[in-house]
């Protein structure tokens, strides 16, 4: 049974943003790379899967430029995937791109059991990826998923909408499953795990080699601009009955939010 | 130009996030089309104020629950008849699992979240990156038809005032592989933290879970949302449909009340594009202060309560 976990690598949470000149991207010089949470989320599910069923190979696979993204798959392969598939690209390629290069080197590997996503990655947000893939496939996903029980030839998933409310879907196997916070507790590397990791093999692809050479992506990101700096904040100071009061005075008449 | 807009309804009407859209369209006086799905989706009383020509909707089948899967089966029959150069929604979780998809078997280009847009010759549009700590213009690189999500309570509302009412066509979906077999509702009322008016956020200052409940007390009279820091998520006091910032929900109510949230700034990133906030803290230094239009120093214990207090009055 073969599993792939889809991971991205997005600037740390931390990052102050600063853009590059021209402000057609953000300036990258001194970002911390890290492997972006939901997908974290993904590659425990899909080690948690291979300790359940302990044929399955758990592949982690992403796109990016080789140099920087080279460490977010030796991260997922330290956790525990047995290897990698690298799609070498430096193009800030967009969802459609991406998923179109993810299924075409999927589909060179041949049948596939479950893919593993995040829900969307913290940089853009765009939470297409994942979708976009099982359409490729053909395969039927859920998404913003926080628990999974596997039936067989089947998943029975919980995933979270709008209001807190909870969805309970059957998906027929094979399927994609993209994860959100609280489908379980991503595990540490442990040292053992990353010397091991560095012997764990990675396939690499160019696009070119997935017969991509030509895709051109459909939407690009240009002029960039930081938020506003907020006027300098009131303080309102005196005994809490005061303050509160003072507070709800400015509410009304100043701000006139309530 | 021809606009295909995806309508959602509550209670017979229009939701405001779909009028945003249709102002969108009917200000670029596009060809509109539009198309609701599942119960009530025939019967929305004003769809004729927006000089509709042709309004789709289907609730039978597997079109009665809101399975994503049967909403694209409806909605690929719906593009293939239309063609459509653009189609606008609304982001949720619904149309980011229904419209990516779309975009594939349509050759489409797709963005989310989008908080600004004009429809023209070229389409403009920008949307936030990093939850917000920087937005961005998008340009469309070829001619393929455009699938844009767009966040709720950013564009202007304005209805051309048409009185025609469109055509309506019944449509319906294949059998969806997945099967939607149970929908758990959140018990609580309150708004969405995505759609709420007035948000009251909880961190570490709280102490714990529990009191959790004193800031519930304080949105009552508000009818406001209660959201919640990273910290606390992560100790497991709240629940994450709760978290606000950058791997949680990004917010921008009219008012947004951080209270004992010191402001991390991937918490900052998700609320900072609020319109008015008030943050209560006992360390004056605390990062939240900078953001904040109105800054409380003091006990959460002493100033929730009296707050309350004071909100009840004003409610009465």
């Amino acid at each position: 049974m073969r599993i792939y976990v889809c991971i991205k690598q997005v600037p740390d949470t931390e990052t102050r943003i600063k853009l590059a000149a021209g402000a057609s991207q953000i300036d990258e010089a001194g970002v911390k790379w890290v492997i972006n949470p939901y997908d974290e989320f993904a590659i425990e599910e899909g080690i948690k899967f291979k300790e359940a069923n302990p044929t399955a190979q758990v592949t982690a696979i992403t796109v990016g430029p080789k140099a920087r993204v080279n460490n977010a798959l030796l991260t997922a392969m330290a956790m525990g995937a047995d290897d990698s598939i690298l799609i070498d690209s430096s193009e800030n390629l967009d969802a459609f791109s991406t998923a179109k290069a993810l299924a075409e080197a999927i589909k060179k590997e041949g049948a596939f059991h479950i893919i593993y996503s995040g829900k969307q990655a913290i940089d853009d947000s765009v939470s297409a990826v994942g979708p976009m893939l099982a359409e490729f496939l053909s395969a039927p996903h859920s998404s913003a998923v926080t628990s999974c029980e596997y039936k067989g030839d089947k998943v029975v998933v919980k995933r979270e909408v709008e209001g807190g409310s909870l969805e309970t879907y059957e998906l027929p196997l094979p399927a994609l499953i993209a994860a959100n916070k609280g489908l379980n507790k991503p595990r540490f590397a442990s040292l053992p795990g990353i010397m091991k990791a560095k012997k764990k093999p990675v396939k690499e692809y160019t696009m070119a080699d997935l017969g991509l050479g030509d895709l051109k992506a459909k939407i690009k990101y240009s002029h960039f601009e930081l938020p506003k700096d907020r006027p300098a904040c009131k303080m309102i100071t005196g005994e809490p009955a005061q303050q509160a009061k003072e507070l709800v005075r400015l509410l009304r008449e100043e701000a006139k939010v309530l | 130009m021809k606009v295909l807009v995806f309508v959602e309804q509550s209670a017979g009407k229009l939701k405001a996030s779909s009028k945003e859209l249709l102002s969108v369209a009917s200000q670029a006086s596009a060809e509109i089309i539009s198309v609701a799905l599942g119960e009530g989706s025939k019967d929305i009383s004003d769809l004729n104020e927006w000089g509709i020509k042709k309004h789709y909707n289907g609730s039978a089948g597997a079109l009665s629950k809101p399975n994503p899967e049967a909403y694209l089966s409806a909605l690929t029959k719906i593009f293939e008849t239309e063609k459509p150069e653009v189609v606008l929604s609304s982001s949720n979780t619904l149309s980011k699992d229904t419209f990516p998809r779309l975009a594939v078997r349509m050759n489409a280009a797709f963005i989310s979240d989008v908080t600004e847009l004009t429809l023209g010759a070229t389409v403009s549009a920008r949307r936030p990156f990093f939850a917000g700590k920087t937005t961005g213009a998008l340009e469309f690189t070829d001619n393929s038809p455009k699938i844009i999500l767009v966040r709720p309570n950013q564009l202007t509302i304005k209805s051309p005032g048409a009185s025609a009412a469109p055509e309506f066509v019944t449509i319906e979906a294949d059998a969806p592989k997945s099967q939607l077999t149970n929908i758990e509702k959140n018990p609580s009322s309150t708004l969405d933290l995505t759609e709420a008016n007035v948000i009251i956020s909880g961190g570490r200052g709280l102490k714990e879970g529990a009191n959790f409940k004193m800031l519930e007390d304080m949105a009552a009279p508000l009818h406001a949302t209660v959201g919640a820091s990273r910290a606390v998520v992560d100790l497991g006091w709240v629940p994450h449909s709760m978290q606000v910032g950058q791997t949680g929900k990004t917010v921008a109510p009219s008012l947004y009340i951080a209270a004992g949230i010191s402001g991390a700034i991937q918490h900052l990133a998700g609320m900072s594009s609020s319109k008015v906030i008030v943050a209560i803290n006992s360390d004056d230094k605390a990062p939240i202060f900078q953001k904040a239009t109105y800054g409380l120093v003091g006990d959460i214990f002493q100033i929730a309560p009296a707050l309350t207090e004071e909100l009840k009055n004003l409610a009465k």
